[in-house]
């Protein structure tokens, strides 16, 4: 067999840079290509552009929920009855598992106080709006959908590994570690809210 | 009232697509190669390598869609969130989202299991005319056919030699240029051409040499407000490049990922022949 | 070769994986330190670029099969779905539409390749039968994707090309009706063809895997179609083969990035984007062009059945090249009559897939005829009388020798200090 090293006679520098720049531009390239074939994954056009959903209120009565599907989840519109709003105002910061609001209408850091997890925060919510309460009914643990109005905490009790939220969905009892989520909305008029 | 007038002559007689069962009129001579006439190439801005869509042009192929097109023909393909996006018309957002909200659009079942109208959402597709291509065709005599990919569904013979150089010129512009000549080629019959009940003469359809379409385009059909001229060769070349631009909204993204995509491989391949020679440089082969 | 050969793991955990599955040695053995031909020319850089492109045909057929929907009322909007909506969807689609015919490009210079320097001759005859059964896979998988789009193209190639089969005398129906699950190509006809083209592709891949194989047991052929003699004829795979297939394959790539970017309809037909409808045949039906001059000779024969077997009769006669082909010389260089009977071959098969992309009409028709004649002349005739009636140029000694004489130097041993 002929001898390699006699491919080696060029100054060694001039070659050794010549192999790495080669190598280089190669390496680029395939990392570039690499990049469609990932984000080909990630939610298309049509997904990211998903409607809105437009909810009527009006015939929801106290102590009445609603389910409605967004984005594929079932987000719960409830009137909360005056005692489970009285239960979950008594309820200190300290004691919660998860002291962080996890609404997104509000900034990241907002504590999880009851004014902040009803609709006292979406846009357009006029006062006295504390009775209605929009949220992404999945349990933080993983993804099951709670049952409402159960469990030791008036609120929402998840089949799967047994975690308690109370009447604002707050997460009371492991081994779900956060609150579960409120999604963007706003008050279009008195009796129509408009998610997403 | 000029959508009123459109709509009128539209629903009058019938669409392209009726042209098949319609079509082959008269008695004297009928030429059996269709096209008759082959469409002249136009200069359309996103040609070539470095083809770029003219946004001005895409609004006002819109427009000329959305007025006159559009009463007859669906385009189901493209979502009025589509106007919006790079390398289109270039319309804002917000543009959008008022356009779309002038549509009413079929929604449901609701609460009671119905159906429902509301305003369209940059989310929604364009709505079709017809419910279905057997409600279209009931009112037209033959159903239109979708106009999302027409642009890239129709095309020119080329023959074997231009074919050739198509391939070095990058001409893919046949469906445009078809689009053009068959707005804009409507004519009299020479003499002694039967035109049948419903047709309408044009040498450059490929399918026949009269189709079901009635002229869609009149000077002054549909204002502009960019100072473009208001005529039908203007009308016809901008909803073509619309229609393109429907047909292929990635356009102007793969022309510049390509030159990016082939500096980049010639480039590679230099290095990869310099070290080729250098590897092989003490070999005789 | 010699598959363990000389390699010495380099370190502990090399070695340990070595005595349990010696795979680092076969990947050594077969691609670093495979001794080949030192005189092999760019026309042998076409199974790496084959190799490269069914990977490329593998990768993004993955990756679209995550977008598409095989059902005949959504196969047409998912795919559009993809060119419209799905990040970097239309790229991986061109890639994937335009690939295929890169890669049947790729694939019929491989075999003019092959029998140009006689590469299907002894000892390498079984190489080259697994080579005519890739291209037949090949061919069943391209049409079967070409139906995916549900197109009026991809509807009326899937009733055409399964009314082949009607044919057949007796069951001709029976199995057409099999094929199509259904009594027309439908929805179920579509579902399965989805599911074969997803499974072909690796059923290639098991047939490259035996290609290879069956290619590293001879060595590679090479243009003087002289033997391998001595160490002095070849070179390691590595780095001199992967180095220079690599940079064949760079310049193969700014032709596939040119059609793909710039003229990525530009092989297709403009009535693929029309959605299929059973009611309407098109006026001119052709197929993707590598398969216009196998279409040109199912036309040339006004019988259907003799037609069907012609079509057929022409890929099946490649499996018998290395039989008819009588000469004992393996390489074009060395044989002036074969070599201007083999370029007459291509120009005829060329002028086939003019033909069937012309209209079944007047002097078409016959010139189609006259070519099919000598397509089939070429390997039942012409090839074994050559043969016999050639007298080949001498040979040079050794694959040594004639790189020097072609370099201008005296025969020495090469690279010698």
């Amino acid at each position: 067999m002929v001898d390699i090293h006699d491919a080696d006679h060029a100054d060694p520098s001039r070659r050794d840079f010549l192999y790495i720049a080669t190598g280089a531009v190669g390496a680029v390239g395939a990392a570039l290509v690499a990049w469609p074939l990932i984000d080909q994954m990630n939610p298309d056009a049509a997904a990211l552009a998903l409607a809105t959903v437009e909810v009527d209120i009006s015939s929801i009565a106290v102590g009445q929920s609603v389910v409605v599907k967004w984005r594929g989840k079932p987000v719960v519109v409830r009137q909360r009855t005056p005692e489970e709003i009285e239960g979950v105002k008594k309820v200190a910061l300290g004691d919660l598992i998860d002291p962080i609001a996890r609404n997104d209408n509000l900034p990241a850091d907002a504590p999880a106080t009851d004014e902040n997890r009803s609709a006292m925060s979406a846009s357009g919510a006029a006062k006295g709006k504390e009775a209605w309460f929009v949220m992404v009914q999945i349990c933080t643990h993983l993804g099951c959908v709670p049952l409402g109005q159960q469990g030791d905490f008036d609120g929402w009790f998840c089949p799967c590994h047994g975690s308690q939220y109370d009447a604002a969905g707050r997460v009371r009892h492991g081994p779900a570690p956060e609150n579960m989520v409120i999604p963007v909305y706003s008050f279009e008029t008195d009796t129509k809210i408009k998610i997403g | 009232m000029l959508r009123l007038a459109v709509l009128g002559i539209a629903l009058a007689i019938a669409a392209p697509a009726a042209a098949q069962e319609s079509g082959q009129g008269g008695a004297v001579a009928a030429p059996t190669h269709f096209p008759i006439k082959e469409p002249e190439l136009q200069r359309w801005t996103f040609a070539g390598p470095f083809g770029n869509f003219d946004q001005g042009q895409l609004q006002r192929g819109y427009f000329v869609y959305k007025e006159v097109c559009s009463t007859c023909h669906s385009m189901r393909l493209v979502a009025f969130r589509n106007l919006s996006q790079p390398g289109g018309p270039g319309f804002t957002d917000a543009q959008v989202k008022a356009l779309a909200e002038t549509f009413k659009i079929q929604d449901g079942p609701n609460d009671q299991g119905e159906m429902f109208e509301r305003p369209g959402r940059p989310s929604d597709h364009f709505p079709s005319p017809y419910p279905n291509p057997q409600a279209a065709a009931a009112a037209l005599g033959a159903a239109p056919p979708d106009l999302s990919m027409i642009a890239k569904a129709r095309g020119i013979e080329r023959g074997p030699l231009l074919t050739v150089v198509d391939f070095f010129t990058q001409y893919q512009e046949g469906g445009p240029d078809y689009i053009h000549a068959l707005l804009t080629g409507y004519q009299d019959p020479p003499p002694g051409f039967n035109v049948p009940p419903g047709g309408h003469y044009n040498p450059y359809f490929n399918a026949a040499a009269v189709l079901a379409m009635p002229p869609p385009l009149t000077d002054g059909a549909v204002p502009y407000t960019d100072g473009a001229p208001q005529t039908v060769d203007q009308y016809a070349r901008d909803v073509s490049a619309f229609l393109m631009w429907a047909a292929e909204p990635h356009l102007v993204e793969r022309k510049r990922m390509g030159m990016m995509a082939i500096i980049f491989l010639v480039v590679f391949a230099g290095l990869m022949f310099a070290t080729k020679r250098k590897v092989w440089s003490g070999v005789a082969h | 070769m010699d598959s363990h050969s000389t390699y010495e793991p380099k370190n502990g955990a090399a070695r340990w994986l070595e005595s349990r599955l010696p795979v680092l040695g076969l990947v050594h053995s077969s691609f670093i330190a495979f001794p080949t031909p030192r005189n092999l020319n760019y026309w042998w850089n076409f199974g790496a670029i084959l190799t490269f492109m069914l990977a490329v045909q593998i990768i993004t057929g993955i990756v679209l099969a995550m977008h598409y929907t095989p059902n005949a009322a959504l196969a047409l909007d998912s795919t559009e779905s993809i060119m419209r909506d799905v990040n970097y969807g239309w790229l991986l689609r061109y890639l994937h539409a335009n690939g295929a015919s890169l890669f049947f490009f790729a694939v019929y210079i491989h075999i003019f390749r092959g029998m140009f320097y006689g590469s299907y001759k002894a000892p390498r005859e079984v190489l080259w039968i697994i080579g005519v059964l890739i291209f037949l896979v090949m061919m069943a998988t391209a049409f079967m994707g070409y139906v995916l789009p549900w197109g009026q193209m991809s509807f009326w190639a899937a009733t055409v090309i399964t009314n082949l089969f009607s044919a057949i005398p007796i069951v001709g129906t029976t199995v057409t009706t099999w094929l199509w699950g259904g009594f027309s190509v439908d929805n179920a006809t579509l579902n399965r063809f989805f599911s074969l083209h997803y499974l072909l592709p690796f059923v290639i891949a098991g047939l490259v895997m035996l290609h290879i194989w069956a290619l590293h047991v001879p060595g590679n052929g090479n243009p003087t179609g002289v033997n391998v003699k001595s160490k002095d004829d070849t070179v390691p795979f590595h780095p001199y083969y992967t180095i220079k297939d690599v940079f064949g394959l760079s310049v193969f790539l700014i032709l596939f990035a040119w059609i793909v970017f710039y003229i990525p309809n530009f092989l297709g037909h403009p009535d693929n984007y029309v959605a299929a409808d059973p009611l309407k045949t098109p006026a001119h039906i052709v197929p993707e062009w590598y398969f216009l001059p196998f279409y040109a000779i199912l036309r040339s024969i006004p019988n259907k059945l003799l037609g069907v077997i012609a079509l057929f009769g022409s890929i099946a006669i490649l499996l018998f090249l290395p039989w008819l082909d009588t000469s004992r010389i393996r390489s074009a260089v060395y044989r002036p009559i074969y070599r201007q009977f083999f370029w007459i071959f291509v120009i005829v098969t060329i002028g086939l897939g003019y033909l069937g992309s012309q209209p079944p009409e007047g002097i078409y028709v016959i010139i189609g005829r006259i070519l099919t004649v000598y397509y089939f002349l070429h390997f039942l005739v012409i090839l074994p009388v050559i043969g016999i009636v050639e007298k080949p140029k001498p040979l040079p000694a050794s694959i040594s020798e004639a790189v020097l004489a072609k370099n201008g130097h005296a025969p020495a041993v090469a690279g010698a200090k």
